[in-house]
């Protein structure tokens, strides 16, 4: 195993994106982008529903493969690992996803342990105490013994963010952390983020579209749109960037240079035809 | 059309394969595999200790009527042992499996795919083929010969309850021509049949379910799928082991 990348890897990106080009089927939706997510900082990642966050986090998990470009986890080229590689490049990151994924037949104690049991042989008195410390962290050690379906969502997300950390993790992934959270539940997901990236010195990717949750906790923003990376830089500088649809994205203007309305034919002549020559794609 | 079936077939025996490679769990983690014994084995036990009732009834009340008309009612035990063994059990067993023990294994898989569960696991660098999907295809092979052989029992019960209690074939004789006639050839006909039953319907409902679209319509979509491919093969390898073991 090449050691140098790692070292290297060690003074600057823990995740590199180069030139990254990726579709379905004949649509694009990454059409030359380039990221990095730099060792022990809060890297944002934003962008317009559909623009493809989500698919860009399962090609940096290794989930999918890139038509073109290369995606660096950890100094290893994540495109060229076989399964076993890719494993094993996981067992150093933790993902939260946008509902949470808790197992549904395990207690909310059982999905915490589960990577745990998983990956290593514990004696039960030790995994107690590491599943409750991690627990006690999210503010839901009192709720150990309850099942996923007796929990509200944001609890349900906590949940799901103890059982990142678990294994004490060097990346962590964020899915959409803020959506359909109460302003309460936002707050403690918002502080819980950069507590555990400044104390655990954890690098973290937060991928969303709440612009205003985002600058109080990013060192770095990425904006993405069409394909590409539009802009990117500190909150403040996005903030104070001249370029349209920067402008409109952090001030949430429903038109401008990304459109509200999805492509669409003539609205008169839709609304008085009898819909047969509807166009299809 | 044939193109697609056989392409099919294909990818099916590949998940086959890529299952299989974890049978171990079987050694490694034998409580979940018991567990999916007791999901997929014992919640089905009462409909089909019901149903194996009802057919054994059915067998005494027909193999009476038939065999009268020959005047040999004493030959009943003979003709309802072999119709349960070699045929009813382990069909009717392997059609009540499919509608209660793999339509739950599909909706839960496929369920545990749209909720993105299964890729949590991944991410959590788990393979869910072996944490989930292994343990219920060998629960669901190991609990279907299982269930056959309750549903015989039951159904023999049956046919003995009409055919000796009812219309009043001598016990005696149900009974000693029952074991002077079956042999052992025919018990194995029957656990062959459910045997491959078992993991043709089990592999039908863990394949659909893990490769259901993960959304509502979607895993109820392969709920269905999972009843109608699971009956339909059951009937044709039926057809075909039974012609294999006649031309023997
Ligand atoms: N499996 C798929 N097949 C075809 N298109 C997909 C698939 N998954 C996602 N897409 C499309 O790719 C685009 C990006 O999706 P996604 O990464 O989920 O966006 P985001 O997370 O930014 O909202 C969407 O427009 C979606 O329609
Ligand atoms: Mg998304």
């Amino acid at each position: 195993m090449p050691e140098e990348p790692a070292v290297a890897a060690s003074k600057e990106a823990v995740v590199r994106v180069r030139g990254l080009h990726y579709g379905f089927g004949s649509r694009k939706i990454f059409d030359g982008v380039d990221l990095e997510a730099a060792r022990g900082r809060v890297t944002a990642v934003m962008g317009p529903s559909g623009t493809g966050k989500t698919t860009l986090l399962r090609l940096i998990t290794g989930q999918v493969a890139p038509a073109a470009g290369s995606v660096e986890v950890f100094g290893r080229e994540v495109t060229t690992l076989d399964t076993a590689g890719v494993y094993s490049l996981r067992r150093r990151m933790g993902m939260l996803f946008q509902n949470g994924a808790l197992l549904t037949d395990l207690s909310v104690f059982e999905n915490v342990a589960f990577p745990v049991r998983a990956h290593a042989r514990l004696p039960e008195r030790v995994l107690r105490q590491l599943v409750l410390t991690k627990l006690h962290a999210v503010g839901l050690r009192g709720a150990a013994e309850l099942m996923p379906s007796e929990l509200s969502g944001g609890m349900a997300r906590r949940v799901a963010l103890a059982r990142a950390i678990v294994m004490d993790p060097d990346l962590l992934i964020y899915d959409e952390p803020f959506v359909g959270l109460d302003p309460v539940s936002m707050g403690v997901i918002v502080r819980l983020i950069r507590d555990l990236n400044d104390a655990l010195g954890i690098t973290s990717i937060v991928v969303s579209h709440d612009v205003r949750e985002l600058a109080s906790i990013a060192h770095h923003s990425y904006l993405l749109s069409g394909g590409k990376v539009v802009a990117h830089g500190t909150p403040a500088e996005l903030d104070a960037s001249p370029l349209p649809i920067v402008r409109q994205f952090m001030s949430g203007e429903s038109d401008g240079p990304v459109p509200f309305h999805y492509p669409a034919g003539d609205y008169h002549a839709d609304l008085l035809g009898d819909g047969k020559e509807r166009p299809r794609s | 059309m044939i193109g697609d079936t056989l392409s099919r077939i294909g990818r099916v025996g590949i998940f086959l394969v890529r299952v299989l490679r974890h049978a171990g769990v079987v050694f490694t983690e034998p409580r979940a595999v018991v567990h999916q014994i007791y999901n997929a084995g014992a919640r089905s036990l009462v409909i089909i200790m019901l149903c194996g009732l009802f057919v054994g009834m059915v067998l005494g009340l027909q193999g009476y009527d038939l065999l009268q008309r020959f005047g040999s009612e004493d030959a009943l035990g003979v003709a309802a042992a072999l119709g349960l063994l070699k045929e009813l059990g382990p069909v009717v067993t392997a059609l009540l499996f499919a509608g209660r023990a793999g339509t739950s294994l599909t909706s839960e898989i496929g369920l545990m795919r749209a909720t993105d569960q299964l890729t949590a696991m991944e991410i959590m660098a788990v393979d869910p083929l072996r944490k989930v999907v292994a343990p219920r295809l060998i629960g669901g092979i190991i609990a279907m010969p299982l269930l056959v052989a309750v549903f015989n029992v039951i159904g023999l019960f049956g046919a003995q309850l009409i055919g000796v209690q009812v219309m009043g074939v001598d016990t005696g004789a149900f009974w000693s021509q029952m074991q002077g006639a079956v042999e052992l050839d025919d018990v194995n006909e029957g656990i062959v049949k459910s045997f491959c039953f078992g993991v043709a319907c089990s592999l039908v409902a863990v394949y659909e379910g893990y490769h259901a679209q993960p959304t509502a319509a979607g895993v109820g979509l392969a709920t269905t799928r999972t009843v109608v491919i699971s009956s339909v093969l059951t009937l044709l390898i039926d057809y075909i082991l039974t012609a294999a073991f006649l031309g023997r």
